[in-house]
């Protein structure tokens, strides 16, 4: 190969012989981490890259180790440049490969846009099957990281307008793994947002074993009766925690995570709003054309008559989300979601 | 003006006159290749004279011309092996048929309908044309990044003009194959114009080559309208890529004689006398001169190639015209791998639709 590095090494690593799934207890990051390894392992297709996944394991180290165990061939550090990285990936896709791309934080993912919106989207339709994208682009999102500028993007909105991509959003580590072994095996280009402030924050015991969650229905998370609290992301762990406290003050809230952006079940979501009566959106992001307000106006097409009182929004503002040290200002807390779920509950 | 830096150096074997340039290559010595030349270019110069007339009859979309520029995709065409894949821009025509996409379907692509992009045969595996430009390039990195992976034997050959040299979707891509050594053909149809802006406003550079300095890649200059010099250049950068030996940059020097596409009007940005000029170096003259000198090529034939291009164009129209409107299922069949329940909603309603467009009733209910 010359003197180029990144292919020198050509020796990839032979599989091992059938084993008993190993069981792990595994943050969320860590979880990526064991579906990137697992898919590789299953599937020589699967690439990855991405800038700094390879040496260096990813910044947050969702890639770490996968390039000393399938060699610098399947594991690709890039140049710093994304809409290389994505367009990349389209070529690749188009020849068979699965590459699973990361884009380092959402808040550089839009040099990346115009090869996702008018190629990877759009690439099995205008050949009109003839050539088609499975390509995976995963990037962490969302605030609360205490991150510079740039780094806690909430934007999914974009993503999931676009017809022709799949938006996957997991809340934890089980569904991480699950839904990301999903988004490469599926046959078409997946947005993969992981969110960066549950990286770390709980552990999960996953079993590894291959097996991937449905991409295109919602997770009820949390069954209940008076109030139908929907999140996606990060979001979710506060939505919980106010179930919790709504629990205490006699109310009974259903959580659904959303998980899949685009599309959206909207089938699990109505069938909790007939039952509840009242519905509140949880969500990280500014509020005009969000992924909340679509929520919104299909409960108006669909809901009307189910609802006992206005759909509530929780959100950001319609500002750029600050700076680290006024971002709590910005992202949803537990007490924005109670008193939105009362105010519901309270409305005549 | 010609960069030579490189390994290759040879810019032109046939001048404007029609004259021989320097040592020819032994491949020239092929008289059969350089009849396929010919008829190519012939072809193709033709069909495009007749997609612009259709145009201009309210038959066909808005189409981009590649008057002047045929040379370019037809040394491109015969150069390409079946194994590579080929990645154009919108002035292939000449290439694109050489790889096997039919007249009809040029047609159709330029006459709105998709299935003009789903080809057959050798070009089954190329990419459609590309309108966001420079973009192809990039993906035409992933595909021969592919071929890397995987240690086959294939280049990945992208087209773009002068002004897509200007975006990142053009650096960004030549300089990861310059990193990665990459198998990737690089042919700018440097025209002149991108739509009415010159070429000395695009870039301060005094080639396009030059750009491959940056890049660690191997760039040179060839005269766009010797289609002998384009395919020499691009042969060599073809083999060299399949030898696993890394990416090239072919700057091919030409003239668009054409407006940008007949949605354009370039008489408002450039000055009569520069096309004039431009008209006495286009390439199929150029040619045919060349192969009249060597005795290849008389009158007669001359005659019999023109009805035999015209009548394969006529029957193209004629197939073209007869093609059926795609089904409305195909708009939303062909979205994802397996159609959603919301989009299958919405194909009922849009089948609905187009029954009642199809009644005649355009605005009622």
């Amino acid at each position: 190969m010359g003197t180029n590095g990144i292919f020198s090494n050509n020796s990839l690593q032979q599989t091992t012989g059938e084993q008993e799934p190993a069981t792990h207890v595994v943050t969320l990051v860590e979880a990526v981490n064991l579906a990137l390894a697992r898919a590789m392992q299953n599937d020589p297709a699967v690439v990855v890259l991405g800038e700094d996944v390879g040496t260096n394991g990813g910044v947050f180290r969702a890639t770490s180790g996968l390039k000393e165990r399938f060699g610098c061939r399947r594991v690709m550090d890039t140049p710093l440049a994304e809409a290389l990285i994505a367009g990349v990936s389209v070529g690749m896709a188009s020849q068979g490969l699965k590459p699973v791309a990361e884009i380092q934080f959402m808040g550089f993912i839009y040099a990346a846009v115009e090869h996702i919106v008018s190629h990877a989207a759009r690439l099995r339709h205008r050949t009109r099957g003839r050539l088609h994208c499975p390509m995976v682009l995963r990037t962490p999102f969302g605030g609360g990281i205490h991150a510079p500028e740039h780094h806690c993007e909430s934007t999914e909105a974009i993503f999931a307008h676009i017809p022709g991509i799949r938006v996957v959003v997991p809340s934890s580590p089980t569904r991480a793994y699950g839904l990301l072994l999903s988004a490469i095996e599926d046959p078409d280009p997946v947005i993969f947002l992981e969110p960066s402030r549950l990286y770390r924050m709980v552990k999960q015991e996953i079993r590894d074993d291959g097996v991937g969650l449905p991409l295109d229905t919602c997770f009820t998370l949390r069954p209940g009766k008076d109030v139908t609290l929907i999140a996606w992301g990060a979001c979710v762990h506060e939505t919980l925690q106010a179930a919790r406290e709504l629990e205490k003050r006699n109310i009974s809230a259903e959580v659904i995570d959303v998980a899949s952006l685009n599309p959206i079940d909207y089938d699990t979501l109505l069938a909790s709003v007939e039952k509840t009566g009242r519905c509140v959106i949880v969500q990280e992001a500014p509020r005009p054309c969000s992924v909340g307000s679509e929520i919104a106006s299909v409960m108006a097409e669909k809901g009307l008559l189910f609802l006992k009182a206005p759909v509530e929004r929780v959100n950001g503002f319609d500002t750029p989300i600050p700076y680290f040290r006024r971002e709590n200002i910005y992202l949803p807390d537990v007490h924005e979601i109670v008193s939105a779920a009362v105010r519901a509950l309270e409305f005549t | 003006m010609l960069y030579t830096k490189t390994p290759y150096a040879q810019h032109q074997f046939i001048d404007t006159e029609g004259k021989a340039v320097g040592n020819l290559p032994s491949w020239m010595e092929n008289s059969e290749q350089l009849l396929r030349f010919y008829r190519t270019m012939t072809l193709i110069r033709l069909f495009d004279k007749r997609v612009v007339s259709l145009q201009r009859t309210g038959q066909m979309g808005t189409y981009a011309s590649c008057l002047g520029q045929e040379a370019i995709g037809t040394a491109i065409g015969c150069a390409l092996q079946p194994q590579d894949v080929f990645v154009p821009y919108y002035r292939d025509q000449a290439a694109q048929y050489l790889r096997g996409v039919t007249l009809p379907q040029m047609l159709q692509y330029w006459g709105g309908d998709e299935w003009g992009n789903h080809f057959t045969g050798t070009a089954a595996g190329d990419f459609p044309n590309c309108v966001p430009i420079a973009t192809q390039v990039t993906h035409a990195a992933g595909i021969a990044s592919a071929f890397k992976i995987r240690g086959e034997k294939r280049a990945a050959l992208v087209t773009c003009g002068e002004g897509a040299t200007s975006r990142g979707d053009f650096y960004e891509p030549m300089n990861l194959a310059g990193v990665w050594q990459l198998p990737l053909v690089l042919v700018v149809n440097n025209n002149q114009w991108a739509i009415s802006v010159p070429r000395h406003l695009q870039t301060g550079a005094a080639t396009i080559a030059q750009k491959a300095v940056a890049a660690g890649i191997e760039g040179f200059q060839v005269d766009g309208n010797d289609v002998c010099a384009v395919y020499d250049a691009v042969q060599y950068a073809l083999e060299k890529a399949r030898a696993g030996k890394g990416a090239t940059l072919v700057e091919a020097v030409t003239y668009r004689l054409c407006d940008h596409t007949t949605a354009d009007d370039a008489t408002r940005y450039r000055d009569h006398e520069e096309v004039s000029a431009a008209w006495l170096k286009e390439p199929v003259k150029r040619l045919q001169t060349f192969l009249h000198e060597r005795g290849l090529w008389n009158e007669q034939k001359e005659q019999q190639l023109v009805a035999e291009c015209q009548a394969e164009i006529e029957q193209g129209v004629k197939d073209f015209q007869a093609l059926p409107l795609q089904p409305v299922d195909d708009l939303f069949d062909y979205l994802f791998d397996t159609t959603p329940p919301h989009l299958i909603a919405q194909r009922e309603r849009a089948k609905q639709k187009a029954a009642r467009l199809a009644g005649g009733n355009r605005h009622g209910h």
